[in-house]
């Protein structure tokens, strides 16, 4: 057991470091852009240099890097100040799905701009009335020609307004049983009779939206997999979803609780001398290392060229609760003062009162807490699927809020 | 990066997963708990002969010379089978204080019995109710002899000997002694428990005849470092117990039918198991780290201990007491195995300090870190 790379995956690490070194953006170079532009200014920089989307086909605009260079690449980006990643959804979940259904010729078309940046990818899954029900979703499309025509709702879009193009699933019969009325395509962002409307979260930002769709007409041949077979293409992007590993160091962490504990003060002691405190801090402590080495466990296996076991799944049901007990903790441990939430008057710019205030939307993007605990239960233990009221009936006699 | 066991301690692990569930089933867990018998005297020579005693002593004390990997790897096993054995006591704490600061004497006389099983070890640190500290131990060495009494001590009533945390002859700190418990002037009586099926003992002294372990005077950093080490066994121990209350959960649910379906399609349920899974991973995760830094003499050892300990306290109580929430009222009747882990997790929690000492224990190995 020890901590060490391989011989070549030492080598493959100091190249990635020296090409960092070399070729990471300095922040002169980036004054005057906006996050968009940042982020593809890099992009395309490591896109040109062959360091972008690494796991990739060389033709589709990657490297062929095997998956533990993947992670390699990823970890030794994290140590750079570089621009904040857009690109996550569209390289993560739109990209892989692609690969797998999309034609040659489509992939060859679309995959190296969306590796370099160029284009913007998002993903249209939710609906208001399809969210960890996803399979509910109830926009249709009806086939006209060799087109199909839109008409509904997507929200929790991210991204959805600087995207070029998005993956989404859309119900083509009604008549059939819930899963099997559903058909998957990718479609041109600005094609007529899109309209995209922001949400202002709880937080104060909005990265999502509301995407409406009005008569939009897409080609059959964007259509990913067969009629009524969208519900499998989509498995293959929500599995690329929750695929990553390791991450969720950024926010409010242990570390920062620490340090905010030696440094304010409980009844003219530092707070970090309180019992109470060192309790608490001490059970977070063992979360996160826990998950810290779960994702060891997991790079080994990647490492052997083997696929990380089951373990891995526990990450975000792990981490998401704990960011927003943590972040809940700091602005106690500030006392009257946590209540600010100011960039020149608060600890830390206001990060444990910005994470306060996002981590209930971290505890439901991307599976719910209770959806991510199904998940381990049902594909971890092997229990068996709760009983569906709607299995096997046509969707448009399934019983809804409205019914 | 290679953080896992060897494909020699995996096999090593699949031996000792067969060979416990050929001979530890929980009839042999519930037989201890029921009668008279201390432990399972033969399952103990069983895994003497396995050579699990001897897996860390060195090979000049007629030990394997093997590594605390290995041994991480059986004490999961071990954990995993409610083994009704002493051998936390003889392997983890005995066997480890002479390792750590026995004389070339001492570990001359003692090793290769321990190694060989033909003598059982115990440590006797406990005063009664509280937690002990340097200062608090009532019982003083004087001229070579102790008087007074430990309780309770884990396998006191079956030890052949036992590593004594006692006030030194002078000055207010602690020493270790070593003490043949074959004397007439120590008396034993056992204790009942939580966990009949682990046996403890009252151990009384009445100028016993003990030997200095180590330095006079440093048998409480000796104790300190005993449980550093001893932590990442008894939280593997944790991890295995966890699994198997978990599995046992499972198993129920699965077959067990409420309102026309298995209990097992609840969320209610299906969410109190993933709770434990998410738990016990974490502990899992924890305890890797620590039989690095246990195997390698990193001076992580006791960050990653503590941090092994906590979390493999948290996740074994979780899960036993949940699994016998998930069993409902057949959960809590003497017939159903429920409550072997139930017993032994608060057992494990307890035996060399529970939960709070060793959650701050790891924020003071934190602090001194950062601060070095």
């Amino acid at each position: 057991m020890d901590f060490n790379d391989t011989p070549e995956e030492a080598t493959f690490r100091q190249e990635v470091r020296s090409w960092l070194e070399a070729n990471v953006p300095a922040s002169s170079e980036l004054e005057g852009l906006d996050y968009i532009g940042t982020a593809k200014l890099w992009q395309k920089r490591k896109y040109d240099a062959g360091w972008a989307c690494i796991r990739w086909p060389k033709e589709h605009g990657g490297r062929n890097a095997t998956a533990i260079e993947n992670v390699i690449f990823g970890q030794e980006e994290s140590k750079f100040d570089t621009p904040d990643n857009i690109f996550g959804i569209g390289h993560g979940m739109c990209g892989p799905t692609m690969m797998a259904w999309a034609t040659d010729e489509q992939n060859k078309e679309y995959m190296p701009s969306l590796a370099s940046g160029e284009k913007i990818w998002c993903q249209l899954f939710s609906e208001p009335a399809g969210g960890s029900d996803l399979a509910a979703l109830r926009t249709r499309a009806e086939k006209d020609g060799d087109e199909w025509v839109i008409n509904g709702q997507k929200i929790w879009t991210s991204g959805a307004h600087y995207s070029d193009y998005g993956v989404l699933v859309l119900r083509t019969d009604p008549t059939a049983p819930k899963h099997q009325g559903l058909t998957y395509f990718f479609i041109d962002m600005k094609s007529p009779g899109i309209e995209i409307k922001p949400i202002k979260q709880i937080s104060g930002g909005a990265n999502f939206n509301e995407v409406y769709f009005t008569d939009v007409r897409v080609s059959d041949a964007q259509r990913l997999g067969a009629v009524g077979q969208g519900w499998q293409v989509a498995l293959t992007t929500l599995m690329n979803e929750r695929a990553s590993i390791g991450g969720g160091g950024g926010g409010v962490n242990f570390d920062s609780v620490f340090k905010l504990a030696q440094k304010v003060m409980i009844d003219d002691e530092p707070a970090i001398r309180d019992k109470t405190v060192r309790s608490k801090l001490a059970d977070w402590y063992v979360q996160e290392s826990g998950l810290k080495f779960t994702g060891y466990r997991s790079m080994t296996a990647l490492s052997k060229g083997e696929i990380p076991g089951p373990e891995n799944s526990i990450g975000k049901l792990v981490g998401a609760p704990k960011q927003q007990d943590m972040a809940s903790f700091a602005l106690d441990l500030l006392d009257a003062s946590g209540a600010i939430w100011d960039k020149e008057l608060s600890e830390e710019a206001g990060m444990f009162q910005a994470t306060y205030m996002g981590s209930p939307g971290l505890r439901i993007a991307g599976g719910t807490d209770e959806i991510m605990a199904n998940i381990i239960a049902e594909r971890v233990l092997g229990l068996p699927q709760d009983i569906r009221v709607d299995k096997g009936i046509p969707f448009n006699e399934v019983p809804t809020s409205n019914s | 990066m290679n953080f896992e066991f060897s494909d020699e301690q995996n096999l090593l692990r699949e031996q000792a997963r067969g060979f416990l569930n050929a001979n530890c089933d929980t009839k042999v867990v519930r037989a201890i708990l029921d009668g008279d018998a201390s432990y399972d005297t033969a399952l103990w020579t069983k895994v003497v002969e396995m050579g699990w005693t001897a897996t860390v002593i060195p090979e000049e004390y007629d030990g394997l010379g093997l590594s605390y990997l290995e041994l991480s790897v059986i004490a999961e096993e071990l954990g995993r089978a409610l083994a009704p054995i002493p051998f936390s006591s003889s392997v983890y704490l005995a066997t480890e204080a002479i390792i750590a600061a026995g004389s070339k004497q001492q570990k001359e006389a003692w090793l290769p019995k321990l190694a060989a099983g033909k003598i059982i070890g115990c440590l006797a640190v406990a005063e009664g109710s509280g937690r002990a500290s340097a200062k608090s131990l009532t019982m003083r060495e004087k001229a070579g002899a102790l008087r007074g009494s430990k309780v309770p001590v884990a396998d006191g009533d079956v030890a052949d000997i036992a590593v004594v945390i006692a006030a030194s002859a002078t000055g207010d700190g602690a020493s270790a002694y070593l003490v043949e418990l074959d004397q007439a002037s120590v008396s034993r009586e056992v204790v009942p428990t939580i966990d009949p099926s682990r046996s403890h003992a009252k151990i009384g002294f009445d100028s016993a005849s003990a030997e200095l372990l180590g330095k006079e005077g440093e048998g409480w950093a000796l104790l300190e470092k005993l449980y550093n080490r001893a932590a990442v066994l008894f939280a593997w121990e944790q991890v295995g117990g966890s699994d198997t209350a978990l599995n046992m959960a499972k198993d129920y649910a699965m077959g067990r039918f409420a309102f026309g379906r298995p209990i097992a399609t609840y969320q209610a349920i299906k969410h109190k198991l993933a709770n434990m899974y998410v738990k016990t991973t974490l502990a899992r995760g924890n305890c890797y780290y620590g039989a690095w830094a246990l195997s390698s003499d990193a001076a992580e050892l006791p960050i990653a201990a503590a941090a092994a300990r906590v979390s493999a306290i948290q996740a074994y109580y979780f899960a036993a007491k949940e699994n016998i929430q998930t069993h409902g009222g057949m959960g809590f009747t003497w017939e159903f195995d429920c409550q072997f882990p139930y017993r032994r997790s608060k057992l494990l929690s307890v035996n060399i300090g529970s939960e709070g000492v060793w959650q701050e224990k790891l924020i003071s190995a934190i602090e001194k870190d950062r601060a070095a």
